[in-house]
């Protein structure tokens, strides 16, 4: 028998059967009485400060009920880090300045969208333009045009820390090596578009279902910026057709608006972007510059890192301020070394707002420093993984930065993917034009960075006994795809010793659930996940002084094991669980029996626990046409216990789809501050046809601070991506990639001056 | 200009008044309330608006309400019959192919036109089936996964 009833089992999504039948409800499939459709205009200049909005025409348009501008948002500041008031440099409709094409301005609530979109080229703006600028380079120069006025030269944030002597360490290294690498701006292009709709009532109360991350940071911020007792304000979690970073922190401009305007027209307001509108709106991965340096001791041990970092992040902070910290303390993952410098700087540019998209930084980062340690093990003549391995951070280490690693299976992550691609068979024995490439990382599971006590980070949930014995578990986590629903109830039912069938989940509601600060940082899993497991435990607790007297037994003699307990050795000695829900509430007259739990990790300033992964990538370089076909991925990730294999396979899998988009073929093309292609047609993203065969592994470390040894496996493993398929073009073509995508035209180029190189030596 | 038009939706007939210029995407959405059928690009590039017309699959954000009338739609909501789900929708949730669910109507409508007309396909014919629908969810690698063992479970089935 195993050790878990239910953990470890592959289960199907509760919410499939709704999601395959079309009956799930997403935030712009609600239907209420005398809906709304609401619209927001945006700038079509990256720069310019708005003179006057004149709304009268949109106003008298027949089928307009609400016009409302930057005049009715002054003083509702929003911004992801919505701790840090310095952080909150967002208005959600502008009043004085717009800063990139697309900015907020204006938003209409009308009978139907055609009559929105109506009144949106009704409204006329007066704009006086400014210079912009739009690369780094534009942005840090001498008298450049400030973005934000009072932020001089445009820089969003410094970030710089030093552990140990570099510079020593350089002088002792026997081999060093530096590089600068480049990446572009990724748009995640989540199927559903962002999507909001809010229904003001004349009672006072505000009902709000937001396509978000955070339901319960879009109440805290509304509560805020409405400036409305939070007991009048409800936000629910509808269906969320993905996320992956770009809909989380808390209110975007459209919940801010779609709330104003319902509460303007007294009606429901629904919002929803168009493809077009979504790519500009939804935060991107940051266009980054890395320039990395690593000398390494003759065995391959890293010994000093340094490290400079630039990042474009467009025209606001988002979450920004915090990407600038994390590319640097990624770095301290997934290998040890002694030194480390680290020069971090954002700069805000006319652009789209870049923010944190699955992996946040890490996929960057360890593209650089995977893709670089290839390069010194070639240099110093040993093989990828031996460097690796001699450098793997292992279960009782502390990185420089501070992290704590309980648990690590990374050791393990590099042997499967080295087995299981038939390395040894390979490497070095390919046909021409053929390679085999190796990439790996690390990442934090769940972010413990504190934030004000208004905001705390912990994760709040209750466990139910409900009058028929059923339980019902309750948490604001958000599930925008990845599973988490599932795996609350998985987590309840197993500590508590009954069937999943039994346990019911209620899905965030704020005036329902315990807060949870939502996804992102990759936190469900342990912050969640934990904070559920103790308050199943605590009515476990509560439960078994009942089932111990009925069994005429100690209370820690007793064994829960699916919706049966029992006194350990003798099964046959039982209660059910609904005969013991019974018992309880009826002997003490109707007692209400709720299990409370929450999570806060002992680490205050750094993550609770950390992931590792690594990918084996084949690929075959096409010399006439440059031409990358990745014909295999293999990918292992530590998430220290799969709770549910299927759906972390799910989860790997998908994350490997997105590094391979972020590798090969997707690129936000901007020029002077506009999106040159903001439509899945020209903005490629892999079919199922440009796929190749994918096999992930689960590595199993049994962490001590995740729920039953989980940790998160949402974004560590896109970042051994791209440095996996880099490799294998360096194995395969001799080309060393520096930048991404790589698009045939680069591959080639790379080709083409290696010759003219090679025959220019032969001459 | 607005047209007196009948259509035939899941088994059903609706008598609507509609616009010349008004898709099929937005009819089935707005008017009928049938919101299984979803909109993401509204240009005919991800698979996300899919229907069958006919048994055939159909991008319904670049066909016209009008276009289609007297023919047989089938949307989404039409596949599972007195509640309980068609093979391909129960291999979908079986096979771990549900992740945020955008994607699933489509997708879902697509590989049943497949196995209807291609019982047994390769790996190979289900991906280029599915080529037309975006997923940022999936990798497909489960999604193909469910239509394969959906093939079997019909087969099994006659």
């Amino acid at each position: 028998m195993s050790e878990f009833s239910i953990i470890g089992q592959r289960v199907p999504r509760a919410d499939g059967p709704a999601k395959v039948t079309g009956e799930a409800r997403y935030a712009a499939d609600l239907q209420l009485p005398r809906l709304l459709i609401g619209k927001i205009l945006g700038s079509p200049l990256p720069h310019a400060r708005i003179l006057n909005v004149d709304t009268s025409r949109a106003e008298r348009l027949p089928g307009v009920k609400s016009v409302i501008t930057g005049h009715d948002c002054v003083g509702a500041r929003y911004g992801h880090l919505n701790f840090k008031e310095a952080f909150l440099d967002r208005q959600p409709l502008e009043s004085e300045k717009v800063r990139y094409i697309g900015d907020n301005v204006a938003a209409v609530a009308a009978l139907d969208e055609d009559t929105a979109e109506e009144a949106l080229r009704l409204i006329k703006v007066d704009y006086e333009e400014l210079p912009a600028v739009f690369t780094v380079e534009e942005a840090m120069a001498e008298s450049a045009p400030l973005v934000h006025e009072n932020l001089k030269g445009n820089v969003c944030r410094r970030i710089a820390f030093d552990f140990g002597d570099v510079d020593q360490a350089f002088a002792d290294s026997y081999y060093v090596r530096e590089d600068t690498f480049t990446t572009q701006a990724q748009a995640v292009a989540t199927l559903e578009t962002k999507a909001c709709t809010a229904s003001y009532e004349s009672n006072g109360k505000l009902t709000v279902w937001p396509s978000s991350q955070s339901p319960t940071q879009v109440q805290f911020d509304l509560t805020r910026t409405l400036g409305i007792p939070s007991t009048d304000v409800r936000v629910i979690l509808p269906y969320v057709g993905g996320a992956f970073g770009a809909k989380g922190g808390g209110i975007s401009a459209m919940e801010y608006c779609a709330a104003l305007l319902s509460m303007r027209t007294g009606r429901p307001v629904r919002m929803y972007l168009t493809r077009e509108e979504d790519f500009n709106f939804a935060p991107l991965r940051h266009p980054c510059s890395i320039w990395l340096r690593t000398g390494v001791l003759r065995d391959g041990a890293i010994i000093a890192r340094d490290a400079k970092v630039v990042l474009n992040g467009g025209a606001y902070n988002n979450i920004g301020p915090a990407t600038i910290l994390l590319t640097g303390i990624f770095l301290n993952l997934p290998y040890r070394y002694k030194t480390f410098r680290y020069r971090g700087v954002r700069y805000y540019t006319n652009n789209p707002v870049s923010g944190g998209i699955r992996g946040h930084g890490s996929p960057q980062v360890h593209l650089a420093s995977d893709v670089q340690l290839d390069r010194i093990a070639e240099a110093i003549g040993m093989d990828p993984f031996d460097i690796r391995m001699r450098n793997a951070l292992t279960a009782g280490e502390t990185t420089l930065n501070g992290f704590k690693i309980v648990s690590s299976g990374f050791r393990e992550a590099l042997e499967t993917v080295r087995e299981k691609s038939g390395w040894r068979e390979k490497k070095g024995k390919l046909p021409p034009n053929r390679g085999i490439g190796v990439g790996a990382s690390g990442f934090p599971s769940g972010t413990g960075y504190r934030q004000t006590p208004d905001i705390p980070t912990y994760s709040s949930a209750s466990v139910r006994l409900n009058a028929d014995s059923s339980v019902s578990v309750l948490c604001s986590a958000s599930d925008t795809g990845q599973g988490v629903d599932n795996l609350l109830v998985q987590i309840a039912a197993e500590e508590l010793g009954v069937r999943m069938e039994d346990v019911h989940l209620v899905r965030a509601d704020t005036d329902i659930t315990p807060a949870d600060l939502g996804n992102g940082s990759s936190r469900e899993t342990v912050y969640a996940g934990n904070a559920v497991k103790r308050a199943a435990a605590d009515l476990k607790q509560q439960l078994l002084v009942f089932a111990a007297s009925k069994l005429e037994a100690n209370s820690q003699d007793l064994e829960a094991r699916l919706g049966k307990i029992y006194v350990k050795g003798s099964p046959d000695t039982f209660i059910t669980f609904k005969e013991l829900g019974f018992f309880a509430q009826y002997s003490t007259g109707g007692k209400n029996f709720v299990g409370q739990g929450f999570y806060d990790p002992p680490d205050k300033i750094n993550y609770a626990t950390y992931t590792f992964g690594a990918q084996v990538a084949e690929v075959e370089v096409d010399p006439e046409t440059g031409q990358v076909e990745v014909l295999n991925m293999i990918s292992a990730h530590d998430c220290g216990r799969p709770i549910n294999p299927m759906a972390v396979e799910g989860q790997l899998e998908g994350s490997v789809h997105l590094g391979l988009g972020w590798a090969t073929t997707e690129e936000v093309l901007l020029e002077n501050g506009r999106e040159l292609n903001p439509s899945y047609l020209n903005y490629k993203m892999l079919t199922a046809v440009d796929t190749p065969p994918v096999h992930v592994y689960h590595i199993v470390s049994n962490d001590p601070e995740g729920p039953f040894g989980a940790k998160e496996a949402g974004e560590g493993i896109v970042s051994p991506t791209a440095p996996s398929i880099a490799n294998a073009v360096y194995n395969a073509s001799g080309m060393m990639v520096e930048s991404l995508p790589l698009t045939p035209e680069k591959v080639l180029g790379a080709l083409q001056s290696k010759k003219a190189a090679i025959s220019k030596e032969e001459r | 200009m607005k047209h007196a038009i009948e259509l035939k939706v899941n088994g059903e007939s609706y008598d609507l008044v509609v616009e010349s210029h008004r898709t099929l995407l937005e009819v089935l959405r707005e008017t009928l309330g049938l919101t299984g059928t979803k909109e993401a690009c509204d240009l005919g590039s991800c698979g996300a608006c899919t229907v069958l017309i006919g048994g055939q699959p159909a991008l319904s954000c670049l066909t016209l309400a009008l276009e289609v009338e007297g023919k047989e739609i089938t949307t989404i909501e039409g596949l599972a019959e007195n509640g309980r789900l068609h093979p391909v929708q129960k291999a979908f949730v079986e096979k771990g192919a549900v992740q945020c669910g955008y994607c699933n109507p489509g997708m879902v409508l697509t590989s049943k036109a497949l196995l209807d007309s291609n019982p047994k396909p390769t790996e190979q014919e289900v991906r280029q089936a599915i080529s037309g629908h975006l997923c940022r969810c999936t990798g497909f690698v489960k999604v193909v996964e469910a239509v394969l063992a959906a093939s079997e479970a019909l087969i099994d089935a006659n």
